[in-house]
Parts: C-alpha cells; structure tokens; sequence
C-alpha cells in the first residue's frame, strides 16, 4: 500500500520566537517556582545537645573535635552544622498525590506516543 | 547514517571524528565531578554509612542503565542519544520529553559546576588573603568561556576534556595514596564513622544524592554521530566509564568518611579539596585545588556539548523551532543551540542553591532511567533478537531493565523526602510541555522522518 505522506506547515519566524519564548519561561517557572514561594528544600529539625558552646557538649569525641578544628570551626560555628537533621515526618495524601503525578505523567507519554507513533510508522513503512 | 543540516543551500554534517578515548572522557569528564561535590549531600541525608549503600545501590542503577544503553545506542547511532533511541522506538512525545530531560539534567549539571567552581576559587582566595574575592564572575566566565570552547569545535573540546579528566582522576588516586588507607596514621573510621543517624530511612533517603556519583555517564551516547566506529566506541568508552567511576567514588567515600564529621561532610561544598586541607599537606591542598578546577571545568564542557546536542537534535527534527538546528558552517559545531543554553545555565548558577540545582539535575536524570527501562523492553520486544543487527547485546534481558525501574522508584521516594516540592513542580512542568508538544508542536513534525534506521517493521505496528 502507498505510504501517506504529510507536509507540515511552515512555522512563521514569529511562531518560532514565541514557542522558544513559551518553552523558556516554561522552565524558568518549574524550576524557579518551588525556590520562589520558598518550598524547596527539605524539611530541617533541630537535635537536642547539652551545650552548644563546647565540643563535648555538642556530642564530639577527641578525634572529630581536631577534625573540625583543622577546618577551621569552633563548638559556636559548628553547632548549627551538627545539631541541623532532616525532618522526614511526611504526609501520606501528599506522598499519594507525587504518586499520581509521576504515575499519571508517564501513563499520559506512553497513551501520546502510541498515537504518534502510530503516524510514524504508516508514514514509512506504509498502512497495513 | 549521518544526518546533515542544509546551510545556504549545502548540506552539512557532524563530523566523525571521536574514538574510545574521548568517549571515556566524555562519560567519565562529566561524571567525575560527582566524586569533588555532590555525592557528599548523601551523607547529610543519611549519614557516612548510608551514603556508601547509596552508593552501591546507584553502582548497580547505572550498571543497568550501561548495559541497556550500550545495546540500544550501539544499534541506533545516531545523535542525541536517548533521545533518538526514543524517536524510534516509543514515538515522538517521548522524544521531545527525553530531549528535555537530557537537556535539563545537563544544563543543571553544567550550573551546578559552575557554583562549585566559583566557591573553590573565592575559598581559596580568602585562604590566600583576598577576602574581598567574589564567586559570582567566576561562575559566569566559566560558562561563557566553555560555551565559547564549544561554539569552536567538538574536537578540541573533548580533547581539552580528556587532559583535564585524567589529570582529575590521578589527583583522585594521588590523595588515596597519600592518605595512606592502609594505616590509621591520617584516616579516622573508628572515631568518624558514627552508624546511621536516620536508620534505614536515611539509607533510602541517600539515594537521592547517591545518584550523583555516576549522573551523566549516559551521555557517552550524545556523541553517537560524530563517533568514527560506535558499535565499538560506545560500549568500550561507556563501560570503562562506569569502570572508572565506581573505583574513583568508593576511593573518594573512603578518604571523605576518614577524614571529617559526617555532619560536616554532609553539607560541604568541596569535600576532597577539604579532605586534601585535613591532610595538612600545601601540595595535596594544590593538587586538589587544580583536581576541583580541572574536573568541574571538564565536567561543565561535557554538559554544554551534550545538552546542545540534544537542543540541535530537536530542532532539526522540528520539535522544537527548526532555527535550532543549524550546523556552524565552519566550526560544523550546533552553535545556536549551544548559545541559547548559556543564559539558563547562567541564571541557575547565579541565584540558586546548589543543592537545589543537583535537585533538578537528578530528577531530569532519573525521568530518563525510568524511561530507559520501558524504552528496552520496549525494543526487544518491537525488534526481536534475530530481527535486527545489534552492535552489543546486554546479558540477562529483562532483568537489568526490572532491577532499573525498581530503583528508579526507589529513588522517587528518596526525592520524595525532603525534595518532594521541586518532583512535583517538575513533572506537572513535563507534563504541560508532553500536552504543549502533542496539540500545538507535533504539527510540525515530519512523520516519516522520524525514523531513519534500516530496520524492518516494528512488532505489533
């Protein structure tokens, strides 16, 4: 059977300006987005220690104490460093709905690209 | 199969000009950074320990994703990669999303360099009494000084990788050597090593970070058309990559992990250059010093010759506007692409975490490995065995591509803890561009011309 051939538009200079532009500010917002609305990140708790000021109070031993020393850092600026955990409570809606989305997206890839797909495939090797 | 871009009426093409050697360096030159920063962020996530399961774990991801992609790209060489494996075998949607991972997790890659490169140099600056030094036009002129490399020529820049690669590696061996693992004169593992403060959790959680001692070894593949014989090249230079890099991270966890808190190691930006300061040795501290430079600088150059490959690849096959897809008559170099993407590595460089840009890097990196696994079952089951000439053929087929998925799940939920925001931001931003390219893009696709190997018929279509 003929293979049926299809000839695309021609994109005008301006279409291509703006599907660059739309692409770009696209991935400016996904990327930008979560750091903006300060939502990145994860989730930081603070671990209970006898004494900030001292070495041994901050639960160090004699070997990591010259350790940190040989870094430059005292009990005062390592404190935060070493008392900073991440918080890894998390909620199952919100681990349902990630699940969803990953999910979702790629069932909604596989569903276009079997359309396509199918385009392709007519094109050049012809319909059966 | 060499595809060519018409310039003025002339065809031009990428030239053959890569062997074996500058595909190792094209693998190993981006990865290799992974082992002088990042990796460490597994250790905040789950401690020294966690970090090191992390890290096998991810040795056994990227093994299956060598293997699987050292058979489909050996067989489909073309350029692109990935993206081109997907053009033929699952359809144009998932090209175009490819396209965009490949270009995502190298771009930010390439960002994510560019910081650790500008802190190095202002932290060595203040060292040496220049505490007024700035990070800020470092970062800047070393993406715009690689993108220059780049818009010249592919030789000399993946040549330019290959000396700083190797030279990055042996300071690698060299700090190994010099810390003496043998004894317990310098490394400290019985007073440093403190169990796994988040438990079993925080192994999972370390995955996430675990990936980036290897991210990017996949790229040997975006060299496919300007590789002078790829059925050997490719499998040689990417399975010796992963070779490479599995020693260099198991090297660079043992001196780290010996060396520092883990507290301390968890959040540092240049932890070998720091491993190299604990030492107390000037010539280690320079070795390593060069060995950041040199292996941030190869790794960055890799990143813009990869992610403008891909950029070039979809827009020669009008995926994206069609300007994109133009060869430099000259310097035969993607140039348009190249110099679209300094402005976006630029603006992540300047004014985001780097933690957050290793986020991006990762889950666009993790997008493809979970595509990777569909796209080789997907493969053989399209083109069986006898049906078509394979340059490699992976052992224990589904196997690696189960084992993949499931670690690529794994790791979701790894992203899931503590990054949960950015994976949701960034497949609702895939899932619009799949909806943009499918009703408004696809339009101006050629059909036919997505599928340019000899092959026969696919199974089932």
């Amino acid at each position: 059977m003929a293979n049926s051939h299809y000839e695309p538009p021609k994109q005008s200079v301006a279409g291509q300006l703006f599907d660059s532009i739309f692409l770009l500010i696209l991935v400016f917002v996904a990327l930008f987005a979560p750091l903006e609305m300060g939502l990145a990140g994860g989730g930081k708790t603070e671990l209970a220690v006898a004494d900030k000021t001292t070495w041994v109070g901050l639960g160090q031993n004699a070997v990591q104490q010259a350790q940190w020393e040989k870094l430059g850092m005292t009990p005062e600026t390592a404190a935060g460093i070493i008392t900073s955990r991440f918080d890894y409570s998390f909620d199952v809606t919100a681990l349902i709905i990630t699940l969803v989305v990953v999910v979702g997206y790629f069932l909604l890839l596989f569903r276009f690209s079997k359309i396509e797909y199918r385009d392709v495939i007519e094109e050049r090797f012809g319909k059966k | 199969m060499s595809q060519t871009t018409a310039v003025h009426g002339e065809k031009i093409s990428l030239l053959r000009v890569l062997g074996p050697g500058h595909i190792w360096a094209l693998g190993v030159g981006i990865v290799l950074v992974g082992e002088y920063m990042g990796w460490n962020f597994a250790v905040g996530k789950g401690g020294a320990l966690a970090a090191l399961i992390a890290c096998w774990f991810a040795g056994l991801l990227y093994t299956c994703v060598a293997m699987i992609d050292s058979e489909v790209t050996s067989t489909v060489a073309a350029a692109g990669g990935q993206y081109a494996q997907a053009k033929h075998i699952v359809g144009p949607v998932m090209a175009f999303n490819v396209g965009l991972y490949l270009v995502f997790a190298y771009t930010m890659l390439e960002a994510a360099n560019a910081i650790t490169l500008g802190y190095l140099v202002q932290t060595v600056g203040t060292m040496a009494g220049f505490e007024d030094v700035h990070d800020k036009p470092f970062i800047v002129l070393t993406i715009v000084f690689l993108a220059w490399l780049n818009y010249r020529g592919v030789y000399a820049t993946l040549t330019f990788n290959l000396v700083l690669t190797a030279i990055a590696f042996v300071a690698v061996i060299i700090l190994f050597a010099a810390v003496k693992p043998w004894s317990h004169e310098l490394l400290k593992h019985g007073d440093l090593l403190t169990g796994l403060p988040y438990g079993m959790l925080g192994v999972l959680a370390s995955l996430h970070f675990g990936l980036w001692y290897y991210l990017g070894i996949e790229g040997t593949c975006q060299a496919a058309e300007e590789v002078r014989s790829p059925a050997r090249s490719l499998p040689m230079g990417t399975m010796t990559g992963i070779i490479t890099l599995l020693l260099a991270a198991t090297m660079t966890w043992y001196i780290c992990a010996g060396l520092m808190p883990w507290e301390y190691l968890g959040q540092a930006v240049t932890p070998l250059f720091d491993a190299a300061r604990l030492t107390e040795s000037q010539p280690l501290m320079v070795l390593l010093f060069i060995g950041t430079c040199f292996s941030t600088m190869a790794s960055a150059n890799g990143c813009i010759n990869d992610a403008s490959r891909a950029w070039f690849s979809m827009g020669r096959d009008r995926y994206l506007p069609t300007w994109f897809g133009a060869v430099h008559p000259t310097n035969r170099t993607p140039f348009r692409s190249i110099m679209f993407l300094v402005p976006v590595a630029v603006v992540f460089a300047y004014f985001a975490p780097l933690d957050q840009v290793i986020t991006f890097s990762i889950l666009s990196g993790l997008l493809g490995y979970t595509y990777m696994s569909f796209n080789v079952i997907m493969f053989r089951t399209k083109w069986p065995l006898d049906s078509i000439k394979r340059g490699y053929v992976h052992p224990f087929h589904p196997i690696p591509a189960i084992v993949l998925l499931l670690l690529c799940s794994l790791t979701y939920f790894a992203v899931f803890l503590g990054y949960g925001t950015q994976l949701v931001a960034m497949m609702v931003f895939f899932a619009v561009a799949s909806l943009w390219f499918h009703f408004h893009r696809y339009k101006f696709v050629r059909r036919g011309d997505q599928f340019t190997m000899d092959w026969p018929r696919p199974q089932g279509y």
